[in-house]
């Protein structure tokens, strides 16, 4: 967790420095959108449980490591208050092959937004209004279970 | 510890601190209380249904269609998950981060 922005490329150099093992690098970055809900977002102020965030992290972390066999990974996620355009998140997956490194890092992202305590609020014309969970969420999530 | 100690420590009492978040910290306006729970509610749902009984936006925000998620300890909780003394408990809304 961090208020400040990240740089995807430096941050992925660093995650592969020196490993001749890795041959694929996934990630995934989210970002602020501008309209939510029909409704202009003029800013995002992320909200989180320290302590349990951090706690939930590290479970979905080793979770992955369990099911796919990667290298490394990466989770970053910023807290604070956002502008459309700004980055969100980051999750950097390396492995030997591909393969393995999408699952792992769609897995992640997955996971990350329904299980970690995060909360998002939003700031449009008529005013600031929490986030509601969606349910395409809990379903794309929902998917990790079915497919072993 | 003698027999006397372990009668004390049955009987004591369960405090427990209480955080809540995002939505329901604001509609709730509190975001973190101590609170003694009588033996008999001394779980996840007894607590819940502690905290519906004072009126207002706890009833409305606790009411048990409303989609609350409990972590005890930092970690997701049942409502049949128990309560012991020093516990943290957390309410909050469905997450929506990433």
């Amino acid at each position: 967790m961090q208020h400040e922005d990240f740089d995807a490329g430096r941050e992925i150099a660093r995650l592969r420095a020196g490993n001749p093992r890795i041959g694929a690098i996934a990630s995934f970055i989210g970002a602020v959108r501008d309209v939510n809900e029909g409704d202009s977002v003029d800013e995002l102020t992320l909200d989180h449980y320290p302590g349990m965030t951090e706690k939930a992290l590290a479970k979905i972390v080793a979770e992955a490591r369990g099911r796919w066999n990667v290298i490394d990974t990466l989770v970053i996620h910023r807290i604070g208050t956002l502008k459309p355009t700004d980055q969100i998140v980051l999750v950097v997956v390396t492995s030997a092959h591909r393969g393995e490194a999408f699952a792992a890092c769609e897995f992640l992202i997955d996971y990350l937004k329904t299980r970690a305590p995060f909360w998002k609020k939003e700031s449009t014309p008529e005013g600031e209004r929490w986030v509601e969970a969606r349910a395409s969420d809990a379903a794309a999530a929902a998917r990790w279970t079915q497919t072993p | 510890m003698g027999t006397t100690d372990e009668n004390a420590l049955a009987t004591a009492a369960i405090i427990v601190t209480v955080l809540y978040f995002a939505r329901l910290r604001q509609s709730l306006g509190l975001a973190i209380e101590r609170i003694e729970l009588p033996p008999g509610a001394a779980s996840v749902r007894g607590l819940r249904e502690m905290l519906r009984a004072r009126g207002g936006a706890w009833t409305e925000e606790l009411a048990p269609d409303r989609p609350v998620c409990i972590a005890v300890n930092e970690e997701m909780a049942e409502p049949e998950t128990a309560l012991r003394h020093g516990d943290e408990v957390a309410f909050f809304p469905p997450v929506t981060g990433g």
